[in-house]
């Protein structure tokens, strides 16, 4: 028997009481825990990234150019990566080199790049998470965790409220990278330090459409 | 303290001195009472907590209840996907896998994300003896690693070690494992993390082969799930062109929308943490994207044994989020290394004797490394039993007998034999009664000694119960 079979073999043996019948599982458990209302969601999201150190701003469609290249000079960010299906339109006023992700780009060229700006598949407001599944616009998965500092922009009308909302709306087999702020650890006396390996600064820019804008709390750069 | 569980003395003499080391005490006592203050503000935002428990408490144990059935799943599921499944039943196995498939890529170095699979089953140790260097890239593991120290803890490995201690290892040891620690290095948290930072992304650019484990495997998916802080499990998950990922058999769950429980239940009972900062999912290799070849090593090591055991197996619930240590009397007392295990506190006095037989005196002495206070099970997100697994334990250990439970069963037999023969009974508890200002308030050993050293014995009354009854209570009397 090789050991496949034998663990197999091992884990029947183990199960000889349990009748072969699966009872289902309780789920009543809810499915979120707050109003899902867009502009409870806006604020719920950025408070939560906020309460872990992200920096959350918030624009229209029309303002999105002129604050990416504010965030990007902010930091000094002399060049850029680019997914190969972000809006270039997004960035056309940044002054920063743009570098478009190709094959040949290694994860040292990356080491070498200040910042990249990418899209989202979706954000979580209960979790404040935003997920990337390597979409369009944002690439593969090496781009937003090599260069310092990442900004990601994500649509208001992309929040779900919470995780089990998120997950019937994300493909699993495409590789997905969850982010909950900048990079952090706890590991020296269990004080909360940002910026081990992966971005230290994390950006994320909402964007709004006008109406929704100006109902909530406007332009918050924290 | 050397870099292996092992000829590690059985609990009782290993915290005989933990216990007196008041920097340890202090380092721990800091560490588990800020933990446990900020789970408890976390968990209390969901007001559906305890549905949450119960889901994942039930959905753990319908898949251990059909695991063959999920297992192949999962592995048809990973090989659609372009992984590959290899099985091994124990340690020496898992090891030999690991260690063959980094040699097949002519690599003598791989890194690795912090994962307590294969800290059980010691790969680090294995590797080097093949010539394989293996570097821990988690921070914890990585001050645990430089040290030559082992994991205290399962969540912060290195909760024993404060900012100086940290700080003179990485002085002392980075240079010997590559980049040296600046000049002139501080002991403030955001300087060592920075050093931490500058040492090891070396070796994230240049690595060809990561070694993980795995949070969760999807069964109806096939996807690996990763859940983590600092980033460096994203370097090894996606920058090395092999992934291999060493994972318990019994952290597969049924589908993907099963997370939305796991991922709500872990990091609010672990750090705390509405969501940890980074969770990584795969399915099998993507082109372009990550790593080009994937191998999923499904371990048992002891699982399907403890599985057999209907009282024990539910500690194979257990999603390693490391509350019950944070909460534990005995665990922020006595610390992780007394445990002589990767797994300690009270999830560890079940789970090692279990994973590995109660054969050894460590191995024995570990149901009794508990107060059954409760407050594990109480904090537990899964809703371990853990005092009742204990209790069980303890129940076969003295039933394979030694020392002390010679003793204790002659004593109980003893007993009986009096019980039996009620004449005999009520004439020694009259002698016992007619004595009793020679009875000493302390036992002197064996057996009972050290109990009495912190207790007193309970006095011996006046006169036996049913004399007093006779003379009270006596139904001549008509009451």
């Amino acid at each position: 028997m090789n050991s496949r079979e034998t663990t197999l073999a091992r884990v029947r043996a183990a199960l000889r009481d349990v009748p072969a019948r699966e009872s289902a599982n309780p789920r009543d458990y809810r499915s979120c825990h707050v109003a899902d209302e867009p502009t409870v969601l806006l604020d719920l999201l950025h408070e939560n990234l906020v309460d872990y150190r992200a920096h959350v701003h918030r624009t229209t469609p029309a303002e999105l150019p002129a604050t990416l290249a504010r965030l990007l000079a902010a930091r000094n960010a002399r060049s850029v990566v680019v997914p190969a299906g972000l809006d270039r339109s997004w960035l056309r006023d940044v002054d920063s080199a743009l570098v478009s992700d190709n094959a040949t780009l290694t994860a040292e060229h990356l080491d070498d790049i200040d910042a990249v700006v990418t899209g989202c598949a979706l954000a979580i407001a209960e979790t404040g998470t935003i997920v990337l599944d390597a979409g369009p616009n944002q690439g593969r998965r090496a781009l937003t965790l090599v260069p310092d500092h990442h900004i990601c922009v994500v649509a208001a009308d992309q929040i779900v409220a919470s995780v089990p909302r998120a997950l019937p709306r994300l493909d699993p087999l495409r590789p997905q990278t969850w982010i909950s702020g900048p990079s952090a650890t706890s590991d020296i006396e269990l004080d909360r330090v940002e910026g081990v390996h992966g971005p230290r600064t994390l950006d994320v820019v909402v964007v709004i459409a006008p109406a929704l804008g100006e109902s909530g709390h406007h332009a918050t750069t924290t | 303290m050397s870099g292996t569980y092992l000829g590690m003395p059985a609990f009782p003499t290993a915290v005989r001195a933990s216990t007196k080391d008041t920097q340890l005490r202090a380092n721990l006592t800091h560490a588990t009472h800020t933990i446990r203050d900020k789970r408890a503000k976390a968990v209390a935002e969901l007001d559906d907590w305890a549905q949450l428990r119960e889901a994942g408490k039930d959905i753990k144990d319908q898949t251990l209840h059909h695991l063959d059935r999920y297992l192949l799943q999962l592995e048809t599921q990973v090989t659609a996907a372009g992984g590959v499944v290899h099985w091994a039943t124990d340690a020496a196995e898992a090891n030999r896998i690991v260690a063959d498939l980094v040699k097949a890529k002519g690599e003598t170095e791989v890194v690795k994300v912090k994962s307590m699979a294969t800290q059980e089953i010691g790969l680090n140790e294995a590797l080097a003896a093949e010539g394989i260097t293996a570097y821990e890239t988690d921070l914890a593991e990585l001050i645990v690693q430089l040290g030559d120290d082992l994991p205290s803890h399962i969540l912060v490995p290195a909760i024993h070690k404060n900012r100086s201690e940290i700080r003179d290892i990485f002085i002392e040891a980075m240079g010997r494992w590559g980049r040296p620690a600046p000049d002139g290095l501080s002991d403030n948290p955001a300087d060592l993390a920075e050093a931490a930072r500058l040492h090891l992304r070396e070796k994230f650019l240049r690595a060809k082969v990561a070694v993980s484990g795995a949070n969760f495997m999807v069964a109806e998916t096939g996807t690996l799930v990763v859940v983590e802080s600092e980033g460096n499990g994203r370097m090894c998950l996606t920058l090395p062109e092999t992934l291999i990922s060493v994972v318990g058999i019994e952290k597969v769950i049924p589908t993907w929308q099963d997370l939305g429980v796991f991922l709500q239940l872990l990091p609010r009972s672990s750090t705390a943490e509405r969501m940890n900062p980074y969770t990584s999912t795969w399915t099998g290799t993507t082109g372009g994207d990550g790593p080009a070849e994937f191998h999923l090593v499904l371990l048992d090591n002891g699982r399907t044994a403890t599985l057999a055991d209907e009282v024990g197996r539910q500690a194979l619930r257990c999603i390693r989020c490391s509350a019950c240590l944070n909460v534990c009397p005995v665990y922020e007392r006595a610390g992780g290394h007394a445990y002589g295990s990767p797994y300690p506190g009270p999830i560890g006095a079940i789970l090692t004797p279990q994973l590995r037989g109660i054969q050894s005196e460590v191995d024995a002495s570990l149901p009794y490394a508990s107060s059954l206070c409760g407050a594990c099970y109480e904090v537990c997100p899964v809703a371990i039993d853990i005092p009742e697994v204990l209790v069980h334990l303890r129940e076969q250990v003295a039933d394979q007998g030694g020392k002390g439970h010679r003793l204790e069963a002659a004593a109980i037999r003893a007993a009986g034999w009096i019980l039996g023969h009620p004449a005999v009974l009520a004439a020694g508890e009259r002698a016992a009664s007619k004595t009793r200002k020679l009875h000493p308030q302390k036992s002197p050993g064996p057996g009972i000694g050290p109990w009495t050293e912190t207790r007193d014995l309970p006095e011996m009354p006046a006169e036996p119960f049913r004399d007093w009854w006779k003379k009270n209570r006596s139904p001549k009397e008509g009451r």
